[in-house]
């Protein structure tokens, strides 16, 4: 007997909006949102589970999700992993930018000084090809958190990292100077159930590309 | 006191070396049994050697220079070590050549993601049998393999090799941006596709049928609606797989294949027929192979030829696990 579709669902910044698109695919998500402790949910012959926005090319290039949604940003990061991109859900819409203090030219001192800029991020590998395919040399500090501040001590001349609203850029005093590139909620699915499952896979893709174009 | 081996790579103790012992009998036992000689290579070549197989992902990554500076690699994969073996004993020999083999191959993969560097590949090459028949031999010879292994739930996935090149030229594409669509489509990124065929002034409704044909997958009735989306390319490769599956239909019934439009696989020198082995209790491929004539060609042999190879471990993992399945334990 085949197993219910097994569905990667991002928790964080975009749980609100999946789960939204969910209920206009048919999708019921009523149990997602009860604020329950629970990690796996059953539901309109799907299993959900939720996790960590960055895990879920993990989950599911191994095939313990069938399919899953992330951010482009989360995939350009971990582009080594073969997971097939079906669709642009066009929500969670936010740039990848380069971003320097409000005033301060410390990115293009370092740059004709030194030869090169101390970028901190958390997206190495995407700040890493976007210098290198612009012929620049940096020097990369890789944090996990409030990479905000990294400029602001001196930790680092300038800062790769995800805007939305920027707000937060705002309050650090830290504007933007290049748009890398534009990151939207995507919809992957895992090569052997691509195959294996490929109605049901299918049926949701259509489901939800025409739920995320309401 | 704990001595490590490098990560991606294991030892095999006497429980698993059985079971996996049997495995490969079972698989000889089909590969001898069909005339298929096993043979051997050194897992060191010149670098240069491997080098001709070409492309991204096959290109051998273990390299370094022996005691008088040549530059050596460990091997990624069988194919192209036995092109070389054909090319420089059996130049003059009468074909066809039938080869099969169990042997470890090595590539960087990134340990931490459950790949390994190590692995054993079990496959059998084809060469010189005539293109159409020699096609339909190996996927014959695969079809027994699995049943040997029991993977009785595996399926296998026939895709063509051409099919993008000559619908993305039919679409007027220039080299740069049929390069960059080409690759798109090997990582099945749907979206980026979309938007390489854009940007390079295809029009929409052509997008569209680009987008939908990478999406047929499955029965006969794939072939139908991939004459449908109107390319002369994709009719072209649906009769090529009509015909393909018509010979194999006679001989076996071909009850595991599926069609798949959408097929790409990372090794550069397939052209024709190529396929795939999934099975459902494993979220990896397990195998692949195809036509490979210009590979043979740039060992300086004139031939059309075919093989696969599978991933030993992998099939040894979806056989406990169609096992367990079997069982009603999920």
């Amino acid at each position: 007997m085949t197993p219910p579709l097994r569905v990667a669902v991002p928790r964080g910044a975009l749980f609100g909006e999946t789960l939204d698109v969910f209920d206009s695919a048919g999708v019921d998500t009523a149990e997602l949102r009860g604020g329950s402790r629970s990690l796996i949910f059953e539901t309109s012959g799907m299993t959900l589970v939720t996790v960590r926005p960055s895990d879920v090319p993990t989950y599911v290039e191994a095939g313990a999700a069938d399919v899953g949604i992330t951010g482009k940003d989360v995939l350009l990061e971990q582009s080594d992993r073969p997971v097939y991109e079906l669709l642009d859900l066009g929500y969670g819409r936010c740039r990848m930018v380069l971003a320097g203090r409000v005033g301060s030219d410390r990115l293009g001192e370092s740059e004709r000084e030194l030869g090169m800029m101390r970028i901190a991020t958390k997206y190495p590998r995407i700040a890493e090809r976007y210098f290198e395919s612009t012929g620049r040399q940096i020097e990369l500090v890789e944090v996990k958190g409030s990479v905000e501040l990294a400029p602001l001590v001196g930790l680092s001349d300038g800062i790769v990292d995800l805007v939305a609203t920027g707000r937060t850029m705002e309050e650090n005093e830290l504007e933007v100077r290049e748009e890398i590139v534009e990151c939207t909620a995507r919809f992957v699915a895992n090569r052997v159930a691509h195959k294996l499952r490929a109605a049901e896979i299918d049926d949701l893709t259509a489901r939800l590309r025409e739920a995320s174009q309401k | 006191m704990i001595h490590p081996i490098p990560p991606g790579t294991r030892d095999v103790l006497p429980e698993e070396m059985r079971e996996l012992r049997r495995l490969q009998n079972a698989l000889l036992e089909v590969f001898e049994g069909r005339g298929y000689g096993e043979v051997a290579t050194p897992a060191l070549e010149y670098d240069e050697v491997l080098a001709r197989g070409g492309g991204r992902g096959d290109h051998a990554a273990y390299r370094f220079f022996d005691e008088s500076g040549e530059l050596l690699a460990l091997r990624s994969e069988m194919t192209v070590p036995i092109a070389r073996l054909v090319a420089t004993r059996y130049g003059q020999a009468e074909p066809p050549h039938r080869f099969c083999y169990l042997a470890g191959a090595y590539r960087a993969v990134n340990p931490q993601r459950g790949e390994m560097r190590e692995f054993i590949q079990a496959g059998v090459e084809l060469i010189g049998a005539p293109a159409a028949e020699g096609t339909v031999e190996v996927i014959e010879v695969l079809e027994a393999a699995l049943d040997a292994a029991g993977l009785g739930s595996s399926v296998i996935g026939l895709g063509d090799a051409d099919l993008y090149r000559e619908l993305l030229e039919e679409l007027g594409l220039g080299a740069e941006a049929l390069d960059a669509a080409l690759s798109r489509l090997a990582a099945h990124d749907l979206v980026g596709l979309e938007q390489e065929l854009e940007s390079a002034g295809v029009a929409a409704e052509q997008v569209a049928a680009c987008l939908a044909l990478s999406q047929l997958r499955g029965g006969p009735e794939v072939l139908e609606q991939a004459r449908a989306q109107g390319s002369a390319a994709a009719e072209r490769a649906a009769d090529r797989l009509s015909a393909l599956a018509d010979a194999l239909g006679s001989r076996t019934g071909g009850g595991r294949v599926q069609f798949d439009f959408g097929l790409m696989r990372d090794l550069s020198y397939y052209n024709g027929p190529i396929l795939e082995v999934y099975d459902p209790a494993l979220g990896r491929v397990l195998g692949g192979g195809g036509r490979y004539d210009g590979l043979m060609r740039r060992f300086g042999v004139d031939r059309s030829a075919a093989g696969f190879a599978l991933n030993l471990e992998r099939v040894h993992v979806a056989q406990i696990e169609e096992r367990r399945r079997g069982e009603g334990d999920r």
